[in-house]
C-alpha cells in the first residue's frame, strides 16, 4: 500500500548554497511553563512536500500556526523567502492555510468562499471570476459553485478548503491534517490528489499530520517531532530504513531493538556483541564508533528470514520459538520468543509461506538477516 | 405546525402541552380582548354589550360593531400614538444594540473565569423591582436631581438640564431596562462563534475590523434579531416607562390604551387598540419570514 514518492532527483535540501523558503531559526514557543516547540531550526525548501510528523501535544500544530502567524514564537526567527516574518500579522504573509476543521464561512457559498481572499486583495470581479472558476475545475467541483457549505460533504468541504487556501498563489500552503476529517477510502484517494496538485502547481506544502502512512505517502521530506524537538529530518524511505533515534525508529513502522556494544569496526563493518543474540551482529554503519560504546540496532520486521541451519560461524542469527501469529492478509506476523525471553517480529508475504513449508505455532526457527538490514542507533 | 401522523403518542402529548398552554393563556384571552373590541360601550359593569343579544321570544341576534376600528383610522390621535410608539421601540432598540454589542462582545471575548460575574452583573438589576429602579430614574434626572446637581457642582452648567418628561427620559428609561435583553441573545451568538474562522479570514488578507464587519457581525445576525425583537415587541406596549417618565407630550399606544381603559371607561376601544397593536407587531414578521422563505428557496 505504501507508494514511496518519486521525488524530483534534484534534492534541494542538499544545495546549501540555496536560500530555503522557510527558514527556521532557533524557535521556541512557551505556554506558561510549557515548551510547546523547544529551539526548532529548520529549512523547507521551495517545491518540497514537507510533512511535520508526530503525535498529538508534539508541537507540530504549533509551528505551523507560528509559519501562519497565529502563535508568535517566545523567542527566535521565522523568515519566508528570505524576509522576517517573526513579528507579521497572519493577514500581511505571504502564506494560506487549510484548516483542519476547513473553516469555511457558513454564511457564503463555495464561489464566495474561494472568492474571499481575491476580493481582500482588491482583484476586479470579472478577473476574480475567472480564477475561481480555474480553482473550481482544479479540484473539480464545478457544479457546486452555488452551493452553501452545510449542503455538502466531507470531502467536497474538504476540496472548497483547498481551493480556497491556494487562491491567492501563496508561496507556501500551510495544511493541518488535510486529510483527518475524511473516511479511509476517500484519504487513500485525496492523498494523491494532493500530491498531484502539489507537483502541477510547484507551492510549497508544508503538512500537519500524526499519520505516518499519510506522511510517508506524500512528503518529500519528513520532521519528526517528539516533544517539541525535532527528532531527524529526512525523505520517507531515509526515516523508515535509517532511524537516528530510538523514537524515530518505534514511531514508524514497527522495529526490533537490540542493545548492544561495538566490539570491533573495519572500514563500515561494525560486530555488537548483543547479551540477547546467539552470535555477533554485524552491521553496515560508516560513522567511526569506539569498541565498548553502547549501541542500540534496530531491525525491521519484513528484513528479517527464517534460515535452514544455525551457522556457528555467521553473524546476525537468532534461534527462538514461534509463539504468535497475525494473519493481515497479504503479509503475516509472527512473534518469536527467544530462549533469554526478549520478543522478536518478523513479517513474512502469505505467498511465500504458501510456497514453502507453512511455519505453525511453538515451531524452533532461526532468524537471520544481512548487515545492510539494520540501523544504528546511537541516542 | 401540523403533528407527523405516526409520532409516538408520548411525544404528542410534550408537544401539546405548550400548545394547550398558549392556546389557554394567550389564544383564548384575545379572542376575548378581539370580542370586546367588536362590542358598544354602554354605561354598565362590564362597559360594553354583548356581541349576542336576545331580542324577544328566544330570537338572538349577532351585533358587530366596527365603529371602533373606524374612529381608530379616522382620528389621527390614534395612528400618531402608533408612529409614536414605533419611534419609540425603533429608537431604543437601535441604542440598545449599539450599547449591547459591545458589551456582549467584550463579554464573550473575555477571560472564562471572567464570564460568569460579568454576566451576572447584567442580569443583577432584576433583583431590584422594575418599578423601584424607574423611579431611582426620576431621582436621577428630576430638575433638583442627582445629575443635575453633579454636574451643576462641577460647574459643568449653570441652570439645570430639563431631562425629565421629555422623549430624552423615555428613552434613558427605556435603554437601561431592556439592555440585558440584547445582551444575553447577542452574547449567546458570539460565544458560539467559531474563532477559527475568523483566523481563516486573517489568513486570506482581512484586517481585524474588517474580520468584524466580513464574518462576526453577519454570523451574529441571529442574536442582533433576537434581542432586537425581545426589544421592539414589549416596547410598543410600554407603558409604566412613558407614563412616569415622560411628559404629556409623549404619545404611545400603551399609555393611550390605559386611558381609554381606565379613564374614560371605554372597553371596546382600548380593546381594538389593543388589537391594533398586535396586527402592528405581527405582519413586520409574518413579512420578514415569508421573504425569509423565499430567499432559502431561492438558493437552493
Amino acid at each position: 500500500m505504501n507508494r514511496v514518492r518519486q521525488f524530483k532527483p534534484e534534492e534541494p535540501w542538499q544545495a546549501p548554497e540555496e536560500e530555503p523558503i522557510v527558514r527556521i531559526e532557533n524557535v521556541t514557543k512557551r505556554f506558561g511553563a510549557f515548551y510547546a516547540v523547544d529551539d526548532i531550526s529548520l529549512h523547507i525548501h521551495q517545491g518540497e512536500f514537507f510533512s511535520l510528523l508526530g503525535s498529538s501535544g508534539c508541537g507540530k500544530t504549533t509551528l505551523l500556526r507560528m509559519l501562519a502567524g497565529f502563535e508568535t514564537p517566545t523567542s527566535g526567527q521565522i523568515f519566508i523567502d528570505g524576509q522576517d516574518v517573526t513579528n507579521i500579522p497572519p493577514y500581511e504573509r505571504p502564506v494560506n492555510m487549510m484548516f483542519q476543521s476547513y473553516a469555511l464561512f457558513p454564511h457564503m457559498n463555495v464561489a464566495d468562499n474561494i472568492a474571499f481572499g481575491l476580493k481582500q486583495e482588491g482583484m476586479a470581479k470579472s478577473e476574480r471570476q475567472d480564477r475561481v472558476a480555474e480553482l473550481l475545475s482544479l479540484v473539480q467541483i464545478e457544479q457546486l459553485a452555488k452551493r452553501k457549505p452545510h449542503q455538502l460533504s466531507g470531502g467536497q468541504r474538504q476540496r472548497v478548503a483547498l481551493a480556497r487556501s491556494l487562491a491567492k498563489h501563496p508561496k507556501i500552503l500551510l495544511l493541518d491534517e488535510p486529510l483527518g476529517a475524511l473516511d479511509k477510502k476517500l484519504r487513500e484517494q485525496t492523498q494523491f490528489e494532493l500530491v498531484n496538485i502539489q507537483e502541477r502547481l510547484g507551492i510549497t506544502f508544508v503538512v500537519v499530520t500524526h499519520d505516518q502512512e499519510e506522511a510517508m505517502t506524500m512528503s518529500s521530506r519528513i520532521a519528526l517531532m517528539h516533544e517539541g524537538r525535532i527528532e531527524q529530518v529526512d525523505p520517507p524511505r531515509r526515516l523508515y530504513e535509517f532511524p537516528s533515534t530510538r523514537y524515530a525508529a518505534s514511531f514508524i513502522g514497527s522495529v526490533n531493538l537490540f542493545d548492544g556494544y561495538v566490539v570491533q569496526q573495519d572500514d563500515d563493518q561494525v560486530l555488537v556483541q548483543c547479551d540477547e543474540a546467539d552470535s555477533l551482529l554485524q552491521v553496515r554503519h560508516s560513522q567511526p564508533l569506539v569498541p565498548g560504546m553502547a549501541v542500540t540496532l534496530a531491525l525491521r520486521p519484513e528484513k528479517v528470514r527464517v534460515l535452514k541451519d544455525f551457522d556457528e560461524e555467521a553473524p546476525n542469527q537468532l534461534r527462538g520459538q514461534i509463539k504468535e501469529i497475525a494473519y493481515l492478509g497479504d503479509v503475516s506476523i509472527y512473534h518469536v520468543q527467544l530462549p533469554g525471553g526478549k520478543w522478536v517480529q518478523f513479517t513474512q508475504p502469505n505467498v511465500q509461506a504458501l510456497a514453502e513449508q507453512p511455519l505453525t505455532w511453538d515451531e524452533e526457527v532461526t532468524l537471520g538477516w544481512s548487515a545492510n538490514s539494520c540501523g544504528v542507533l546511537t541516542e | 405546525m401540523k403533528l407527523k401522523p405516526g409520532l409516538p403518542p408520548a411525544r404528542n402529548l410534550i408537544i401539546a402541552v405548550p400548545w394547550f398552554w398558549l392556546a389557554l393563556f394567550f389564544l383564548l384571552p384575545f379572542l376575548f380582548v378581539l370580542k370586546i373590541s367588536l362590542s358598544e360601550p354602554t354605561l354598565a359593569q362590564p362597559p360594553y354589550m354583548d356581541l349576542i343579544r336576545e331580542i324577544e321570544d328566544g330570537f338572538v341576534t349577532l351585533v358587530i360593531n366596527f365603529s371602533n376600528y373606524q374612529l381608530l383610522l379616522e382620528d389621527s390621535l390614534y395612528l400618531s400614538a402608533l408612529w409614536g410608539s414605533l419611534k419609540v421601540a425603533g429608537i431604543s432598540t437601535l441604542f440598545c444594540l449599539l450599547i449591547g454589542y459591545p458589551m456582549a462582545y467584550a463579554i464573550a471575548r473575555s477571560p472564562v473565569h471572567w464570564r460568569l460575574p460579568l454576566l451576572m452583573l447584567i442580569i443583577l438589576p432584576f433583583w431590584t423591582s422594575f418599578l423601584i429602579r424607574i423611579y431611582a430614574w426620576i431621582g436621577i434626572l428630576k430638575t433638583n436631581g442627582l445629575l443635575n446637581n453633579l454636574l451643576m457642582g462641577m460647574g459643568l452648567i449653570d441652570s439645570p438640564l430639563e431631562i425629565m418628561h421629555t422623549p430624552i427620559a423615555v428613552y434613558i428609561g427605556v435603554v437601561y431596562n431592556y439592555l440585558p435583553f440584547v445582551v444575553l441573545p447577542l452574547y449567546a451568538t458570539l460565544i458560539r462563534l467559531d474563532l477559527t474562522l475568523l483566523e481563516a479570514a486573517a489568513d486570506l488578507g482581512c484586517r481585524p475590523w474588517k474580520q468584524f464587519l466580513l464574518i462576526t457581525l453577519p454570523l451574529s445576525m441571529p442574536g442582533v434579531l433576537a434581542g432586537s425583537m425581545l426589544v421592539f415587541i414589549p416596547v410598543m406596549g410600554e407603558f409604566v416607562i412613558p407614563d412616569l417618565l415622560g411628559g404629556p407630550n409623549t404619545l404611545m399606544l400603551g399609555k393611550l390604551m390605559w386611558t381609554e381603559f381606565f379613564s374614560n371607561k371605554d372597553w371596546p376601544l382600548a380593546s381594538s387598540l389593543a388589537a391594533l397593536l398586535l396586527v402592528a407587531l405581527i405582519l413586520p414578521f409574518v413579512l420578514l419570514r415569508h421573504f425569509e422563505r423565499r430567499a432559502e428557496e431561492a438558493s437552493t
